[in-house]
Order: structure tokens, then sequence, then C-alpha cells
């Protein structure tokens, strides 16, 4: 569009309370008179049928390819509003201005004139966007790991059309649960112990076509992007593939024994879970067994959190021993017993058994007496402290996810994927369990979290849902969730890159690898638009088509800027388009009423927010510029994990800047709310202008 | 051509079998009996363990909604009947009349001149008009009339004020048949009676309430930003019991563990300690069921002063005598006493159980879809057994892979 024709049009809206609140003659004047040869148009229900002829009518006939439409929200009408062959930018005239600002006021008047002429200074300004689609696509997918997880991945992936290489370090498939004497009972309307059965899952992989199968074999190197990765593994020597995506389901380790002597640990008298499971398919199963749940787990000291699987696991090994050796007995000693959902018929059952006893406890000691084990136990449901003996003790030990560093990623931030707490390469974001932080590669089984059998089945097949969507959308040159169907991305001015290295640092999805020079290279089909990168940019040579740094830099240019003795401040908010934008919808909803002195820039991410505009705001006579985003911090809502958070580290560098410019620092403020917050957003829109109001006119004003 | 796949529930779990679907290339219809998308999830104030509001993550999801042309989705749509077979299913779907078609704006013309309210129901806010909006986050953006509350053409208010013709008090409800190559059964779950636990009184005392509704009561505090306060004389309590495991791990009731009640009771307690600070809440549990992460919620209630954990088992609540407060007789487990305690309000951790489906499908022996089908469908997420929010996003995730196996 920036060499070809631009022929923009402004319809308004003057439904709503539009028409009652503003004089749209007036905002026509003063769009025109910014943008000469506009085509305009005003309707009073542009939405309705007859506004849509009306509307499409006009644009053919004057051959409109970019339309600014000033009515409501586009969180609202959007399929009315999608027109075919043209660019369409919304002017939020209800829900920002005409709801929320005092009607038939001066104020509100300027207030419409200048956010209608901010986006005609966009739809000026914005380029045309060619999507980005990788040269060569592959299709076919990568699971690393052989356990339940990678296994049922495989299978799912495979019935589905997809060519799946499924690579196992060691000789043979199945993992833990290929290792295991009985498994829990489906619970449904059975409670008894299963038969192991991965080894049907293994055959059944086996049989399909499109299964390729790689034992003993572990990946050397992963480079490239969705659709488009190159895998080395260390096969044969070595192999080569070309994959689409990748889904990882390197399971879990036991905790550490040797962290857990004072549990007795050492001692041949005393097994893991994972020990006993073996044990019991080779050796006489002892009179006395005592189990110890929490082995580790929900400890501060060891693992901070519940492992999820040892309940139920070590309730199925006491019934297994009283089925093996019914002159048995057995105790559990536990803090909780976790035995969610349908498991619950299950501890019933072995709770009805007499030779089975359960106490809830903490195990103070654990001695080797020679002729068994002694246990000390406090806090229990029998007595304040209790020492009871046992042949043999089994440590419910904890699950410790595996390093995803063997994934071997050749990225500039490092080989596997980012962890968040305690390891797990899980998602933080409750709604988006398969949120990753490296597009195209989804975590599955107990190495994203704990979980047991049956939950890491249905999460190998969700994580092989994604890595099949992730090649789909960037077949379609689209990004993927959040942004999912953004067809634009980052495009480099390289000329002017001085290799600073702040992008490749900042993406917080490692679309930027780099040379050793530290010069950035791009990835795009990593890429998440969220718009960090033209955020970190000094050089300001990184931008999306329709969002870049002239686009914005016009849009700030566009206000008319009263002088200081008008008494009439310019605020510049900006507004991440997650939360904060539908927070102060809401708010219009709401008729919560703000300040008519604020002008709204809708950004991708608080990230997204380039120095360059502070300083043109500055330079152009706003008197404050206010950034609202999501909230950061270890509960962190931002969608693009850390964009709140650069923000306010930036924020502290420019408060320096505006010092050595004489200006208060106060002038550019900060601030996150939640997207239910739509009180709280007025509020703090009212008090930052009031508190401007007090600061008194930005001197650069007049200059 | 390929039908596309229906999915029958539009919450949490249908919305994202739908995105998944839409978003590989697939071609989608969602309905959901409601008139609005959101289920369960979307009348919540906050997710454990995170504490951050359901709303965020659905607007994400509702803009990838408006955005993708592969997704048809209906709301008031109830499920007559299903026919056919996999590959080539034949839904019959009553479309309920909203009474304002979808030339709404969302102006809110309607709902200012309306004379009408809503009965009053936690949770609900209050004075909500017959001509109503969920919410101002609520998905689809427009207004809908209550049926049952709407005195029709004896008022007409709205149909004067109305601009944009979208008023249409004589719409009956028309059927809509639905071809399908598959079908994704999402239709989550509703709260245990909590009417059938005589021995908690719910249905005499004002001042006992369900979990759900107390979630519902916080989310519209903060959506109004007003202050929590108590059902039956709208004082603001002071001192709050949670009940665990009312109607679960219940022979007589529920046999199976709800598997969210204990996060949502903490998560609940460390809401009123972030919000309303001095109050004290006392939970009741026999096991506390935080699995994973969630492990954390204990953690951070340890450090609370206004929260206290107590094993035990409530026996009854016993009749409020002019008393001040609803009085509970317990069995302190711990300390191995008997007690009888007065509090402000009661909020009883009710189970799940599975939502009725117009649909020939396989239960197991509390109610729940088995997670295999003779007849093809693809139960998910809460329609298999309880789970948590992530747990069933991630389900639906799975559920939709097994839609695009032919």
């Amino acid at each position: 569009m920036e060499d070809g024709k631009k022929n923009m049009a402004l319809a308004v809206c003057s439904g709503c309370s539009i028409g009652a609140s503003l004089d749209v003659g007036k905002l026509l004047d003063s769009a025109v008179e910014a943008n000469q040869g506009l085509v305009c148009m005003e309707h009073r229900a542009l939405c309705s049928e007859a506004g849509l002829t009306g509307l499409n009518t006009l644009l053919k006939e004057k051959g409109v390819d970019r339309l600014a439409l000033a009515a409501c929200s586009p969180r609202v009408k959007s399929k009315e509003f999608q027109l075919d062959g043209i660019h369409v930018e919304r002017i939020n005239l209800r829900e920002q201005v005409a709801w929320v600002m005092e009607p038939e006021h001066e104020d509100t008047q300027l207030c419409a004139e200048d956010q209608t002429r901010m986006v005609l200074a966009k739809l000026e300004a914005i380029r045309e966007n060619i999507p980005y689609i990788p040269e060569s696509i592959s299709s076919e997918i990568l699971v690393v790991g052989g356990g339940i997880a990678g296994l049922t991945s495989a299978l799912e992936g495979a019935r589905a059309g997809y060519r799946v290489h499924l690579v196992e370090q060691s000789g043979h498939l199945g993992g833990y649960g290929g290792r295991i004497y009985k498994l829990l009972p489906d619970c449904e309307s059975d409670a008894t112990l299963k038969e192991p059965d991965i080894h049907l899952l293994v055959k059944e992989l086996e049989k399909l076509p499109g299964v390729e199968i790689y034992l003993d074999t572990r990946v050397q190197s992963i480079s490239g992007e969705p659709g488009n990765f190159q895998i080395s593994l260390d096969k044969n020597g070595s192999s080569e593939l070309h994959v689409g995506a990748i889904v990882t389901a390197t399971g879990w380790k036991p905790y550490n024994t040797e962290k857990l002597e004072p549990m007795g640990y050492g001692s041949e008298r005393v097994k893991t879970l994972e020990e006993f499971e073996l044990f019991v398919q080779e050796e006489p199963i002892p009179d006395r067994i005592l189990f110890v749940l929490c082995a580790g787990s929900r400890d501060e000291k060891h693992l901070a959190y519940c492992s999820s699987y040892c309940c139920s696991a070590a309730l199925k090994q006491a019934l297994y021993v009283r089925e093996l050796n019914p002159r048995a007995e057995v105790y559990i000693i536990y803090r909780d017993i976790r035995t969610t959902g349908f498991q619950e018929e299950f501890y019933k059952m072995v709770q009805a058994d007499d030779a089975i006893f359960m106490t809830k406890g903490i195990i103070d000691t654990v001695t080797d007496r020679g002729d068994g084990m002694e246990l000390v136990i406090s806090q229990s449901l029998l007595d304040e402290h209790v020492i009871l003996k046992s042949d043999m003790v089994v440590l419910a030990t904890g699950m410790v996810p595996n390093t995803t560093t063997d994934l071997q990623l050749q990225y500039r931030l490092g080989k596997g994927l980012p962890e968040i707490e305690y390891d797990f390469s899980d998602s933080h974001f409750i709604c988006f369990p398969y949120e990753t932080r490296r597009t195209g590669i989804y975590a599955a089984g107990t190495v994203r979290a704990p979980m047991d059998m049956e939950m890491s089945r249905e999460d190998g097949a969700g994580a092989m849902m994604k890595a099949i969507q992730a090649i789909e959308c960037v077949k379609r040159g689209e990004a993927v969730h959040p942004r999912a169907g953004d067809l634009t991305w980052p495009e480099l001015y390289m000329e002017r890159c001085t290799d600073c290295k702040r992008c490749t640092e900042e993406c917080p999805f490692g679309s930027y690898d780099e040379t050793e020079k530290g010069t950035p290279l791009p990835n795009p089909a990593r890429c998440r638009r969220c718009g960090i990168c033209v955020g970190s940019c000094p050089e300001r040579v990184i931008g999306f088509a329709d969002f870049n740094i002239n686009s914005v830099s016009a849009m700030i240019k566009a206000v008319s800027m009263p002088d200081e003795f008008e008494e009439k401040p310019r605020i510049l908010v900006f507004v991440c388009e997650n939360d904060a934008y539908p927070a102060l919808d809401a708010a219009g909803i709401h008729h919560l009423s703000y300040s008519p002195y604020v002008r709204i820039i809708p950004v991708r991410c608080l990230g997204s927010i380039n120095k360059v505009w502070i300083s043109d705001a500055l330079s152009h006579g706003y008197d404050g510029i206010l950034q609202i985003g999501c909230k950061p911090g270890d509960d962190y809502q931002c969608h693009f994990i850390h964009g709140s958070e650069l923000t306010e580290q930036r924020g502290e560098n420019l408060q320096e800047t505006l010092e050595t410019m004489m200006l208060e620092p106060e002038r550019i403020q900060t601030k996150f709310v939640e997207i239910t917050e739509h009180h709280e957003i007025q509020e703090m829109i009212n008090d930052y202008v009031e508190e401007m109001e007090l600061i008194g006119p930005n001197p650069f004003k007049s200059l | 051509m390929d039908f596309p796949t229906l999915i029958i529930g539009g919450g949490i779990s249908g919305i994202t079998a739908a995105l998944e679907l839409a978003e590989a290339g697939q071609q989608v219809v969602l309905i959901e009996k409601e008139n609005y998308l959101g289920g369960n999830v979307g009348q919540f104030n906050n997710y454990f363990p995170k504490l951050c509001p359901p709303a965020c993550g659905l607007e994400i999801n509702y803009r990838r909604i408006r955005s993708n042309p592969l997704i048809t989705y209906y709301t008031g749509a109830n499920l007559k009947s299903i026919s056919g077979s996999e590959g080539d299913y034949s839904a019959k779907i009553d479309l309920e009349p909203r009474l304002i078609n979808n030339n709404c704006t969302s102006c809110g013309k309607c709902a200012e001149v309306c004379p009408e309210e809503r009965p009053k129901k936690l949770g609900r806010s209050p004075g909500e008009k017959a001509a109503y909006i969920n919410n101002g986050l609520a998905f689809p953006m427009k207004y809908c009339i209550d049926p049952e509350v709407c005195t029709r053409e004896a008022c007409g208010k709205c149909l004067e004020v109305c601009d944009y013709s979208a008023i249409q008090l004589d719409a009956s409800s028309a059927e809509v048949g639905i071809l399908a190559g598959k079908i994704i059964v999402a239709t989550g779950w509703n709260l245990y009676d909590a009417a059938k636990i005589e021995n908690f009184r719910y249905s005499e005392e004002a001042d006992v309430v369900t979990n759900q509704e107390f979630e519902r009561m916080l989310a519209n505090c903060t959506r109004e930003h007003k202050k929590l306060t108590r059902p039956s004389d709208g004082k603001v309590p002071s001192r709050i019991a949670f009940i665990q495991c009312v109607g679960s791990r219940d022979q007589n009731h529920l046999p199976y563990c709800s598997a969210v009640c204990c996060s949502a009771s903490l998560k609940h307690a460390l809401t009123l300690e972030t919000e309303y600070p001095g109050t004290i809440s006392e939970i009741f549990y026999i096991d506390l069921r935080l699995s994973g992460r969630n492990e954390t919620l204990l953690k951070k209630i340890e450090e609370k002063e206004g929260i206290i954990l107590t094993k035990g088992k409530v026996g009854r609540i016993l009749p409020s005598e002019g008393e001040e407060g609803i009085v509970l007789e317990l069995e302190d487990i711990s300390r191995a006493r008997k007690r009888k305690d007065v509090f402000d309000l009661v909020v009883l951790a009710m189970g799940l159980c599975p939502a009725p489906v117009a649909a020939r499908l396989e239960l197991n022996e509390y109610g729940f879809c088995l997670p295999v089908q003779p007849s093809g469908m693809i139960p998910t997420a809460c329609s298999k057994r309880p789970m948590d929010v992530s747990s069933s996003v991630k389900d639906a995730t799975a559920s939709a892979l097994k839609a695009m196996q032919k």
C-alpha cells in the first residue's frame, strides 16, 4: 500500500449516543482539513443493513482501500465491519468518548476529533503486509520420549494423518509405565487392579503407517522455526529430520534418594515406590511393610509441591502386597490422602482391608535396628508420639521433571524450554496450559507438571494437537495464540542495526538467534507478534506493517496541541490491547466517566512501547504519558510473559532522562489493571490527570 | 464434503475445543444453552492458584472466535436429539428466542427503560432488569430479555426506545438441524443439590450458601465494586466457615471426590484475606487435596492469621433461634474434641455432578460419560470426571485432536 494506491475514507456512525454527544459535521470537517480528498460518510446506524449497504456502495464507487470507521469499540460488531479487500481501522467513539465524557462539550468534541485524526494518520502510515511463510514447510512431527505421554502423543498424531518420528533414548518404549507390576483400576466401574497395558499401546503404534521409531537415540540438535525445524539425531552416526513441530515428553525421575537419608534410605530395607514396583516382581514380600507418603514432597526443604501420583500409587502397592502375601500387615503414614475424582472408591477399598492401617502423621526418625526398621512418628491421630516397627519401609518419593535441555535447541535463549516453578516446563496460564515460550514446541506429561498416567495420556494428545495447529498456522502465515490469526510480523531494517542485542535478549519467545557478532537472525515463525522487539530497539529498526515506529509516531503527532495558556492538558495513554483495553470498554458500558484530556493509543503489549514515542509525545507538547497494562510479578497476567515488567524497568531509565531534561519524573507513569477492574481504570486515569494538572503544563509545549 | 465438528457446550472446554480445531483449519459449530458463552467459569471471580480473573483468558478466546471464520456459534441453543453415526451425525437444536435480535448494538437503552426486575439471586447484580446483558465483558456483546419476567406487549417500553429494530417480543423458538462429522460433548458440570444435605439447613438458612454461589457473590462484588455482604441482613460477614466434602466422598450422595473444592475453598479464604482483611475463615476438611502446584495455596495460607484449617467433621447446622449467626456442631479431629461455634456465613463446598445431555451416551455408575463411546462421540473434561479448569482445557485440546481423526 505504501507504494500502491492509498484511497482513504472516514465513516462516522452517529448512533448509540455518538450523534447526541458530538457534532458529527464538525468532526468530519476537522478530519477533511487534515486529510485533503478524504471520502466521508455519516450514518445513524452504520452496522444496520442500510448503513452497511450505503457504506459498501460508497467505498466501491470511490475505490477506497483504507477505511477509518468511527463508531463502537472494535470488540463489537466485528463481523459486520470486516469488509472484503479493505483495511479497516476502528475509532472507538462510543465506549471511549461518547459514553464516558460530557455530551456536547467542547473537550469531548476535541477528544473525538483528535482520536479520529490519530487513526487517519495511522492509516496513512501503515504498510501493506505480506504474510511470512517459510519456504519449505514440513507437516511431520517429532516426539521426544517414549513413555506413556510420548507414546500416546505419537499414536494420536498418526491417527490424525500426520507423520510422526518418535525418539527414545533407551532401548525400549514404555518408560516408567512399562516397568509397572500392576496398574491402578479404571475406577469408573471397577476398583480392581489392572494388568499393565502399555505394551498394547506400543503394538498399536508399531502397526500404524507413518510412525518412525528411533530407539537408543538422542537428539543432537534442533534448529529452525515452526514449520521448518532441522533435527539432527545421533542414530547410526547421525541422521537428519525435517519437521514442522515438536512434542517433548521426556518424563520424570524420582527425587534424589540421597537427600532422604533421615528417612532411612540407604538401608536395604528401605525402598522407593519405583524400586518396590520392581521388587515385588522378583522377591518374596515381607510380613510387615510400612509406606511413608510425601517422602520429599510437600516439603520446603525438598519438593515444595505435591507430586500427585504417589498417594494412589502407594495405595495400589498396599493392595497388591496383601494379594501376594495375605499374612502381610501394612501401615500407611500420610499427611492427606489425595485420591481425587473416582479414585476415592479405590481408597475406600483399601480402607476396608483390616490388615491395612492408615494414620496421619509426620516421620521423626527411621532407624535400621538390624532385625527391622523402627520409626518414630509424631502428630498422628493415635497419639503424639508413636513407635512402629516394620520389615520394610517404602518411601513414596516425589516426582522431579527431567531436563528439557536434552532438546539441544540451537536458540539464543537456551537449549531447553523455559521452566516455571520447580523446574517443570509448565505454562503459567490456567486457561492456556499449552502456552509455550518456544513456539511449535510443546511439553507433555510429567516433564510439564506432576500427573498420573491417565492425565499423561490426555496431555500427550493435547500437546500433539497444539503441534499440529502450529504447523497449520505457519502454512497460512498466521500467528498462534494469543494473537491467533495475526498475519503481520516484525520486519527488520538491518542497515541501521547496531548489533546491540536488545531484541535477541528481550524477546520472550526466543524468536531471534544471533551471529557471533551479535547481529539478530530473526525466525518470524517463532514470533508471537507481541511487539516487545519493537519496544526494545534503540535504533527503531523493527516494525510490523500496521504497528511500527512511524505509525504510532504519526498518531501521537496527529493530536492538535492547545497552547499552555488554554489550560487544557493533553495526556497520552498507551493501553495494552489485552486486558486494559477491554477494561476501558467496560468502563464505557457502565458510563464511568473520565477526563476528556486523554488521547488513547492501543498497543500490542506494554513492552512494545518504544522510547522514541515518549520523546515524540513530550516534544509534541503532551503534559504526561500514562501506560496501562497487565499485572507483572510472580503471578503475572501479562500475556507476553514479561512485557509489563520490561516497561517498568525501561520506565526507571526514562525517569533519569526526564530529570536531565528538567522534567518531573511523575509525567511518565506505568499502571497495571486486571481486566475486571473497570472502576479502577477510571480512577487511575482521573487521578493521573489531576496529578498532571497540579504539576502544570509541559514546558516544551510552546517550543 | 466433510461435515463440521459439533461441540455441545460453550463453557471453557467447549470454547477451547472449538478454537483448537478452527485454528488447525477445521470447521466447527459450537452450541451453548445459555444466552452467553463462558459457562460456569464465566461466572467465576478468580482461578486457583494464581487468583487471576477468568475474564482475562475468556476475552482472548472471544477475540479468537470473533476473528475466525471457521467457527459458527449459537447461544440459547438446546440440544434436542442426535441421530446418525460418526461421520454423519444429525443434531436437532432448539434456539430459544433472546427477544432481542442481532441488530442489537448493546447501547443499553432497553435496560434503561425496562420496568421489570429479574428475581434476586445470589451473585446476580441486584436490580438487574428483564432486558439485560451478562456483564461488561459478555460475549456475544448483545442484550437479551428474560422471557420469564418480561410482560411483553403489555409494557413495550423497550420497543419505543430501541433505534435499531432489535426488539422482537413475539419471537418464538426455532429449530435448527446441524449435520456433523464428529461431536464433542463439553457439557460440563452442575453443582450437587445442597438441599439434599438436610443437616446443613441450606433451604432454611439464608446465610448458608454453596461454594458456587459464594464464588458468584465475590465476582459480583469485584465487578460492581461493592463490599461482600451476607444474604440475610446485608451485614459484612467477619467469620466465615467453609465445610468441605459436602455431598462428595459420601456414599449417600456422591461417592467420589469432586477434585476442585479443596483448592476452591482455600482460594476463597485467600481472596477474603486480600480483599477483606480482618475476616476470619475457618475451613473444616477431611483431607486437603491440592495436587501439583496447587500445594502452594497451602503455603500462602500458612502465613495468614485469618485463615484456620481444621481437620474435622461438621455434624450439623443447628436451627437458629433468634441468635446472630449460624451455629455449627462439629468434631475437631486433630484436637480430638467436640465444639459448637457460631459463624456469620457458612459456605458449603458442594461437589460436582455431570450436566445432563440429550444424547445417547454410555455413562459410568456416577452418571459421567465413559471416555470412549460406542457412538464415536467424544466426551471431554467435566463430562467425563470432575476436574479443574487447567485440566479441562488440556483435555478439550486432546479431544479436538480426536475430532480430527478419520
